[in-house]
């Protein structure tokens, strides 16, 4: 019926007939509350935050301009220095990891053993818990007097070090307790290995290929588009790394500052320091440094990343 | 019989594919060509292997949980002592009492219902809305401005937090739940593109016979879609009511009143104001603010397995 109007006003080049014109009114109308949602809480903020990067705005004034003077002074902040190393040491082990554990676990399950459904909810039931809680405990267990990780390492013979007391060992803690979160990542590798179509692990087999072969010809290609999306959801994910690190060390980048991350530093500058266009200026970096990323891993994932045409 | 078990992972199943002829001989044949086939010993003893290994990784997953609940139940002078006690000796119940008298644990479940039960109502209208906009009503522009709803996905909240911070301030919404609240109402892309999905995979037929008989897209919406979608409804109601639950930042950066924090904000102040001699009850809270997600899990397991996989984005 549109393809039929649509011929009848093609002399007029370009012109939406009245009924695709009703179609977009009535389009419209069912997205209007994302529409509203899309220019009050993303568009606006996006370019405001924008605006007071360059200001000087404490937080019960009003925005003065100064121009790049904020991105002159991050430059020079050792602080921010440290928060975005901090937050870089994070990412980069906490993201692979997470995707190597969440494969291995996942390659696990993906057998068949009557026992699966157990093992999937063991793994998967401690990511949909409350991160406030999931800190507060881990915190305990690495409490390097009375923690059961130190004294489970003791067990085997091996000097716990000082944990989220030692600048050294803070991070990895942290990496540590990211992996507790890996279920639902496993659930999502578990899903796309139950869809590597089996002809093709077959004709491997038929070739001769042995297990690890049919593992990084056949298995990684075919699951590589749903790698690819943990890895950049993990990236945002890494750089938004907040409230693990808040609850651990009350909102101090303590010890030392080794676990200042970029969304802790912000997060003080904007109310601690109360120095709000500062704080846009450190959030507009980092938004740009993702941004590239993301766009450099797109690019990229068109030489690594398979995709099936369906 | 199963079709071809050549493909299972399984080392007892792959043995049984090497003795009995499947429908395809040569296949056998080849495999058996190819490889050295296993013995039943050495099948038996790679399954105990994979469930050791099973098991270690278990652990990894439970033991935080287990010593929550061990936590929870010690008396003060069980807390600091090496070695660490595992089960306590006598077990103090009366912990999650304190949790209610030392910190208004029953506030703060109230509060953050208060917060949760709105948003879990305002995600279901929103999202459902727009996902029919963009999966079920054909219009010029659609797919685009779709994909600009793809794009915000990367839009991290540090980005806005601020402008958003002032914004409600000078309206004055500080200090209540509506900045926590009201962006629920104006949809989400992650359930945008759930609902999106699940309804491009109802038939047409449906729609277009709905339409023949006069219906309007309204009550297409309203009368067939809405109807056949309870399966992503149950999900995005579970995401969205554990991410109410859950949520940290929010409250932190907008509630600051003591009669109005969430459980999250409310037990991170507990722990960050009461010493260490009061770790056993902060932890029964603590356990408190996990128990009902772990429940609810548990009665809703298969909404949780069937969301994902409808996230899980295919193709």
């Amino acid at each position: 019926m549109q393809h039929a109007n649509t011929l009848t006003s093609s002399g007029r080049a370009r012109r939406l007939s009245p009924q695709q014109r009703r179609s977009i009114l009535v389009g419209l109308s069912f997205i209007s509350p994302w529409i509203i949602g899309f220019l009050a809480f993303q568009v606006y903020p996006l370019f405001a935050s924008l605006y007071y990067s360059f200001t000087f705005f404490p937080i019960l004034g009003t925005p003065r301009f100064i121009g790049l003077a904020n991105y002159e002074n991050l430059l020079a902040d050792p602080r921010f220095l440290t928060s975005l190393g901090n937050t870089a040491y994070y990412a980069l082990f906490a993201v692979p990891l997470g995707i190597i554990v969440g494969i291995l676990l996942a390659l696990l399950l993906n057998t068949k053993t009557r026992a699966r459904p157990v093992f999937r909810t063991i793994f998967y039931l401690p990511s949909i818990l409350p991160v406030v809680a999931t800190a507060i405990v881990w915190q305990w267990m690495f409490n390097p007097r009375a923690g059961i990780i130190n004294y489970l390492l003791n067990a085997i013979g091996i000097n716990g070090p000082g944990w989220l007391g030692s600048p050294e060992w803070a991070k990895p803690a942290l990496i540590i307790m990211s992996l507790w979160g890996v279920g639902s990542a496993v659930l999502i590798y578990l899903a796309a290995l139950q869809d590597v179509p089996r002809e093709l692990v077959e004709a491997a087999q038929l070739d001769g290929a042995g297990r690890v072969q049919q593992f990084w010809n056949v298995t990684i290609p075919m699951i590589s588009p749903v790698i690819l999306f943990n890895l950049i959801t993990g990236l945002i994910g890494a750089s938004q790394y907040f409230t693990q690190a808040y609850v651990m060390t009350g909102g101090s980048g303590r010890p030392a500052d080794s676990t200042l991350m970029m969304s802790i530093y912000l997060w003080q500058t904007a109310f601690n320091y109360f120095k709000i266009g500062y704080a846009s200026a450190q959030a507009w970096v980092l938004f740009v440094i993702i941004l590239v990323l993301t766009l450099l891993f797109f690019r990229l994932s068109g030489r690594f990343v398979y995709y099936s045409g369906k | 019989m199963c079709a071809s078990p050549l493909h299972t992972l399984n080392p007892s199943a792959r043995r049984m594919s090497s003795t009995t002829q499947t429908s395809s001989s040569i296949m056998a044949t080849r495999q058996v060509g190819n490889r050295v086939p296993k013995t039943r010993a050495t099948a038996v003893l790679g399954s105990l292997l994979k469930y050791a290994v099973l098991i270690t990784l278990s652990a990894f997953f439970l033991i935080p949980l287990f010593w929550m609940i061990s936590t929870s139940l010690k008396s003060p002078d069980e807390l600091m002592v090496w070695p660490p006690i595992w089960i306590p000796n006598p077990i103090r119940w009366d912990n999650y009492i304190t949790a209610f008298e030392r910190a208004q644990f029953g506030q703060y479940v109230v509060n953050t219902l208060l917060v949760t039960i709105p948003s879990v109502i305002g995600a279901l209208i929103s999202n459902t809305l727009i996902g029919y906009g963009f999966g079920k009503v054909r219009w010029p522009g659609r797919d685009a401005i779709f994909g600009i709803v793809l794009a915000t996905l990367i839009l991290p909240s540090f980005i806005t937090f601020i402008p958003l911070y002032v914004t409600f301030r000078n309206i004055g919404w500080l200090n209540t739940y509506a900045p926590l609240i009201v962006p629920t109402f104006l949809g989400n892309a992650f359930y945008i593109f759930l609902l999106r999905q699940f309804m491009m995979q109802l038939p047409d037929e449906l729609l277009d016979a709905a339409r023949v008989d006069g219906a309007n897209e309204w009550r297409i919406f309203a009368q067939v879609v809405l109807p056949l979608c309870r399966p992503a409804l149950a999900v995005v109601a579970l995401f969205q009511f554990i991410g109410s639950w859950n949520d940290f930042f929010g409250p932190l950066i907008y509630v600051s009143d003591k009669a109005k924090l969430t459980i999250a904000l409310g037990i991170a102040n507990m722990q960050s104001s009461f010493g260490p001699s009061n770790f056993a009850w902060i932890m029964a809270a603590t356990f408190m603010s996990v128990a009902p997600i772990i429940v609810l899990f548990f009665f809703t397991q298969r909404t949780f397995i069937e969301g994902i996989k409808m996230t899980g984005i295919k193709g």
